[in-house]
């Protein structure tokens, strides 16, 4: 299909140029330069004198406890995150895999928060996981004493070492239904033959999903798992809503970005903006390059 | 697995008929799956419970002893301030959302028909390329991104977002698109070749007029996740010339914790796309599907 010459290939390229020069110049270019930024002692808005001071800004940042406090926050958080939503939207998608009465209603009902914004999310969830007990409490906390559940009540997200992991509550309530959505499919992309074949083999239940259903599903496994972990990963909006900029026990890079922003420290917040990049390039770039490969193989 | 054909949820979703025999072993297994799939059921509909209920109480009635019952009298004076806050920034996120959604749904489906039917030398490390910025931490471009706009002159506020996200909407919309138009076959585009249609011609006499699925699925794509957009918002654009999620959180953050308006506001400014979800549900899962399972 690939013809040699600009006749035939020029076409193409000049329709796609346009795009490819946006996301050159608002992807690759300004990433080049945010991370030059970062390089330099620029402190202040108004660039005036800057000069190079190397990784510096990288070096402070790494000494400093809150942001290493941050980057602690984010694991936890991004781990909390994904096994939230692998495990509800693994065991909703199987709930529902053999076919149950109003399939579509409880699929529709599940997937709904992915359409609402963590911005509206957050308000209602700031008010779920309000930290007061015991009279004065609201939020699950009451519903927890009301139900007779009162020793789940807890601090949520003001406390200092777990509280970053009840942000992860309303991200789970909002993303299991995705991947409750990606396992229903993955489950009904396996062929009926297989596992007929696997039962006439007198498997078990067990060794059914251990030899054949989990290896079928793996493939949207992963794919879950890049993309809530990415999401995770630059995880704003919720904490923004839900705690705001300045509170500590939900510090992560992406608002510590925001908030060396709005000082002016550009140098600082792009080491940050850079940091954050490179985290999220070990998940993604492995990914992309997977993909890549599994597309030369099947053309 | 295959690329995905057709993007709407019926296709990737729905159990197959035979299936039905399959229901999975005694009454009381089936029992107890119903059971826990309405416990979760509740359980996910228990926010909106809360949204809804609270965004109806007076100001008196938020006493934390009633923080779950129903409204002593069921009052609007939250409604009313929330739709004062919000109204304005309303009108500005339809402006905004509508001209991002179509610019960059165009723009993908050239990108699409190009890389998936018309291809040239080295298209797929292109095409891998253009969905590398799909998954970037937007904070990694931000600083430089807010002097860049500036010095092209584009103000802050509608015009700014509408530019951004065209432009980082680029990868996705690429995507579901390049995944639709592989699934035509082949056979179709070769012939108008050899019939002497040019690149053009065949975009837009041949591929063009099968293309409404997939703009179904990328606009509604578009729509929402640029009408949910706070990132973008909050670094180009303030609670006057912002969308709604910028003076939502504004009217909710607010030092006086008025909870009714609050949830009143997280109600309106969730309505279009909360609509838009469940008027074309099966697309919305669809672009979900699109947008992810692929190779």
């Amino acid at each position: 299909m690939v013809n040699r010459g600009w006749r035939s290939w020029g076409p193409p390229v000049l329709l796609i140029l346009p795009s490819l020069i946006l996301i050159g110049v608002f992807v690759y270019g300004l990433i080049g330069v945010n991370f030059n930024t970062s390089l330099t002692d620029q402190h202040h808005r108004i660039g005036g004198d800057v000069a190079y001071v190397g990784f510096d800004n990288y070096r402070t940042l790494f000494q400093d406890d809150t942001f290493v406090y941050s980057l602690k926050n984010l694991l936890k958080y991004t781990g909390a995150f994904l096994v939230g939503t692998l495990v509800m939207g693994f065991l909703w998608a199987w709930l529902l895999e053999k076919g149950v009465k109003g399939e579509g209603f409880f699929r529709a009902v599940y997937l709904f928060p992915m359409a609402v914004s963590f911005i509206a999310s957050g308000v209602v969830w700031r008010w779920l996981l309000n930290n007061a007990e015991g009279d004065r409490a609201g939020g699950l906390n009451r519903l927890f004493d009301q139900v007779g559940l009162g020793f789940l009540q807890n601090q949520w997200w003001t406390d200092p070492n777990w509280g970053v992991v009840a942000i992860a509550l309303p991200a789970v309530w909002q993303l299991s239904g995705y991947v409750m959505a990606l396992f229903l499919a993955g489950f009904r992309g396996i062929p009926d033959e297989l596992r007929e074949a696997a039962r006439v083999d007198g498997a078990s239940e067990w060794q059914l999903y251990r030899h054949v259903i989990f290896p079928q599903l793996s493939p949207v496994a992963l794919s879950a798992i890049v993309i809530v972990g990415h999401m995770s990963l630059k995880v704003f909006d919720l904490i923004m809503a839900i705690a705001g900029q300045t509170n500590y026990t939900t510090q992560v890079p992406a608002i510590q970005m925001w908030v060396e922003f709005t000082r002016g420290d550009y140098a600082r917040s792009a080491a940050i903006g850079t940091i954050l990049l490179v985290i999220v390039a070990f998940l993604i770039i492995p990914y992309l390059v997977y993909t890549y490969r599994q597309e030369r193989l099947t053309r | 697995m295959s690329t995905t054909a057709l993007p709407t949820a019926d296709a990737v979703l729905q159990p197959a008929g035979r299936r039905s025999d399959r229901n999975g072993g005694s009454t009381a297994m089936r029992t107890l799956r119903y059971v826990l799939l309405i416990f979760f059921l509740l359980v996910v509909l228990l926010p909106a419970y809360v949204l809804f209920v609270t965004s109806f109480k007076g100001l008196g009635d938020a006493t934390p002893s009633r923080a779950w019952s129903l409204p002593e009298s069921w009052e609007t004076a939250g409604w009313g301030r929330a739709w004062e806050v919000l109204s304005p920034a309303l009108l500005r996120t339809f402006s905004m959302v509508i001209p991002a959604s179509i610019i960059s749904a165009m723009l993908g489906s050239m990108n699409g028909f190009v890389l998936a039917k018309w291809r040239f030398p080295g298209a797929d490390v292109v095409f891998t390329l253009l969905l590398f910025g799909m998954f970037i931490p937007y904070q990694a471009v931000m600083i430089p991104l807010v002097q860049l706009m500036q010095n092209l002159g584009v103000p802050n506020g509608v015009p700014s977002l509408i530019v951004l996200h065209v432009v980082y909407g680029i990868p996705i919309t690429t995507l579901i698109f390049r995944n639709y138009y592989a699934s035509v076959p082949t056979d179709l585009i070769e012939a108008a070749r050899v019939d002497g249609a040019g690149m053009l011609r065949t975009y837009s006499s041949i591929v063009l007029p099968i293309s409404a699925p997939a703009f179904v699925v990328v606009l509604i794509w578009q729509f929402t996740s640029a009408w949910n957009d706070y990132l973008f918002a909050l670094f180009f654009s303030n609670s006057r010339n912002g969308p709604v999620t910028i003076s939502l959180n504004f009217l909710a953050s607010g030092q006086l914790q008025n909870y009714s308006a609050s949830m009143a506001g997280a109600l309106i400014a969730s309505l279009p796309t909360l609509l838009v979800y469940i008027i074309l549900g099966r697309w919305f899962v669809g672009g979900l599907m699109a947008g992810s399972v692929k190779g």
